[in-house]
């Protein structure tokens, strides 16, 4: 036996009570893998582990009491970033972390932190980008609803700016590669799950679903958009490193129907 | 709504409203209170980007395109032979509400043609930010322009509902703004800007001492200059900036290349082509003024009139003064780290981090992100391998021009990453 393996249930509260566990019976994890994942490590022994929020909540008051604030987030987003083997990278920086009695955590010459604090910053580009590109669509029963697909896990961490941006609108985000909605009801946020119609697309008004003026913001939105191009500055270069091809789909101001 | 009226008015407005590059939409501090909609308490977001790379997070409209003056560098002058429309107030409103709630934006930006005075004109500005903020209830950003020759009370009255307030110089010297706007006087930008200045002292100091001190003007004002309109040198006009930035503590001043719109012989004729490239060069200074602690008599003084246009700011000054170099990366003070070319205000944070723990070897610094191929002929670190430094500055410049990416020549752009 070489080690082993620790199966959890994807969540971060899962995850934690994996360290949590790695360290209470001095075990040495070779691999962690979310249920339902198939695990690389053949001759291990495998260990279930369940969520445990007073085991998570230890962990956390451990790393708080070494690492920066910044730190902490980046640790969460990392994770969110559902990166194949992010589990064993972060077990490592918190490894590293605990092992050490000084401060570690802005050691960007140690690989893992170096590589944590770089899928972060990814993580907190696309955050961003959501933040920026999500296109609300005034529904029939006036919930103002966007659909995203974005590369990483980033509802969590996107709620709280939308939830005091829009506190007077009722408003759903639906990630469609997770298959799983944000929703705000004027009181409170909760995770829901639907079925989507297939006709209702990412942007456009179909009129079975959307409020009638739907439509013209859109048309409006791009006619402003259009407007404010300066023509002999255009730089097509530029403008794909800004918002690359792939995200134009929520951009409802760059598609041909309006 | 009459969504044809509507869309026809937008297209004209926004049109004029586009030469004006500022779209920041960060600095506020305005939070959500009791419920209402929108909050820019945070780093203003981009919702797209126009196809020649801008930013745009703002509603950038004029009220209307109808103006007394004749400016000549402006398309909006009186002379000009363009379709005109006007803005209602309510419509505006409800336009930036339903764009707001669909989060294509972070706010307004609402300037306007002078019709028949600055101080009627200012007093409509007024009133669309005042129904945005006590009738909507709305916290998104505002940013209205301050009509030149706008009286006191209004520009008091401006800054209770607007985030940002601006005037813009357009012509950075006196000498141009007497040949291109002839019935305009300096004297009439700078007023309005002088108030503002002095209304935001004296509510920050009231806010101290009364908490209820309600916010004015919170991000500030900034301003705008025409680049290669007047043939103007890069000194004057970084000299001009350096003016705004100390005298009226100005957040931003932002540089635009003049667009030819005029077939007027005091100005670049139509068909020139925009300075993009030295747009880009001014901004880089701007920067190293305002957070790498250059003084702006280091960038350009009476022997460097004009920038290098082949290289950034920075290197073209430490190629000038050589004899400061090479630092040693492990010891001097994050100051000194600011001034190396290739090492920008991130790296320089990272590398006094990292350094806590190990010396830094050139390995090290490439992880961090600094761009080794200018550094190396710069500092030294913890290594044995050093570049070659008995070459001439001429020499130095040509090799580094070699080994530079692109983005160096090529995209150009004031939100471009600047070093
Ligand atoms: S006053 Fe303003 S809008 Fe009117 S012509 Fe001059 S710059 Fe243009």
């Amino acid at each position: 036996m070489t080690g082993t393996v620790l199966k959890y249930d994807g969540s971060f509260q899962g995850f934690l009570t994996c360290i949590f566990t790695g360290y209470e019976q001095k075990l040495q994890v070779v691999e962690i893998v979310p249920a339902g994942e198939d695990q690389q490590q053949l001759f291990s022994e495998t260990q279930i582990i369940i969520a445990d929020e007073q085991k998570a909540l230890r962990v956390l008051k451990g790393l708080k009491a070494k690492v920066s604030t910044n730190t902490m987030t980046r640790i969460n987003w990392a994770f969110l970033s559902e990166a194949p083997g992010i589990e064993m990278k972060l077990y490592n920086m918190i490894s590293y972390i605990f092992s050490t009695k000084e401060k570690v955590d802005t050691d960007y010459s140690h690989p893992s932190v170096l590589y944590i604090s770089n899928i972060a910053k990814q993580v907190g580009r696309e955050k961003h980008r959501m933040e920026a590109f999500v296109r609300f669509r005034l529904t029939k029963d006036d919930i103002y609803f966007a659909i995203i697909e974005p590369d990483f896990n980033v509802l969590p961490i996107i709620l709280k700016h939308f939830k005091s941006r829009y506190a007077d609108q009722k408003w759903l985000i639906y990630d469609i590669k997770r298959k799983i909605g944000l929703y705000y009801d004027l009181y409170k946020t909760e995770y829901v799950s639907m079925e989507l119609p297939e006709d209702i697309g990412i942007s456009g008004g179909n009129p079975e679903y959307f409020e009638a003026g739907e439509i013209y913001f859109q048309k409006l939105w791009k006619e402003y958009f259009d407007s404010t191009n300066i023509k002999s500055r255009v730089n097509m270069r530029l403008h794909v490193q800004h918002v690359p091809k792939r995200y134009w789909k929520y951009l409802s101001e760059k598609s041909p129907f309006a | 709504m009459d969504f044809d009226r509507i869309k026809e008015k937008l297209n004209i407005l926004a049109d004029a409203a586009k030469y004006d590059v500022s779209c920041s939409s960060s600095g506020s501090k305005r939070t959500n209170t009791k419920k209402g909609l929108g909050d820019s308490s945070g780093m203003g977001i981009c919702h797209s980007y126009t196809q020649d790379g801008r930013c745009v997070s703002l509603l950038k409209i004029l009220l209307t395109n109808h103006c007394i003056f004749d400016c000549a560098y402006c398309v909006t002058r009186k002379s000009n032979d363009i379709k005109r429309a006007a803005f209602k107030v309510q419509e505006v409103v409800d336009l930036t509400i339903s764009f707001y709630r669909r989060n294509y934006i972070e706010g307004l930006f609402l300037s306007s043609g002078i019709f028949k005075s600055p101080d009627h004109t200012m007093e409509r500005l007024i009133s669309v930010a005042k129904k945005l903020r006590l009738e909507e209830n709305f916290n998104g950003y505002i940013h209205l322009k301050s009509i030149p020759g706008a009286s006191d009370e209004l520009m008091r009255e401006a800054g209770l509902y607007a985030d940002r307030l601006s005037v813009n110089i357009e012509i950075p010297t006196k000498s141009g703004l007497k040949l291109l706007a002839p019935d305009k006087k300096h004297e009439d930008f700078m007023k309005p800007m002088e108030k503002v200045k002095n209304e935001i002292i004296q509510y920050k100091a009231e806010s101290k001492l009364i908490k209820s001190t309600p916010k004015y003007a919170p991000a500030g004002q900034s301003t705008q200059m025409i680049v290669g309109a007047t043939g103007e040198s890069d000194r004057d006009i970084m000299y001009s900036s350096a003016f705004f930035y100390k005298n009226y503590n100005m957040k931003r001043v932002y540089y635009s290349g003049y667009v030819p719109i005029s077939t007027d012989p005091r100005l670049p004729a139509i068909g020139t082509q925009v300075p993009m490239l030295r747009e880009n060069r001014l901004y880089q200074t701007d920067w190293l003024m305002r957070f790498y602690g250059f003084d702006i008599r280091e960038l350009l003084n009476d022997q460097n009139m004009h920038l290098d246009m082949e290289i950034d700011p920075k290197l073209s000054w430490a190629l000038r003064n050589r004899h400061l170099f090479p630092m040693d990366v492990n010891r001097i003070e994050k100051q000194q780290l600011l001034r190396v070319p290739g090492i920008g205000l991130k790296s320089a944070n990272k590398i006094v981090q990292a350094r806590k723990f190990r010396k830094l070897n050139w390995e090290h610094l490439q992880k961090i992100g600094i761009s080794t191929n200018r550094a190396k002929y710069f500092i030294t670190c913890d290594s044995r391998e050093k570049e070659l430094r008995d070459l001439s500055s001429e020499h130095l410049k040509q090799l580094i021009l070699k080994t530079s990416h692109s983005k160096f020549r090529t995209d150009l752009s004031p939100q471009l990453s600047l070093f």
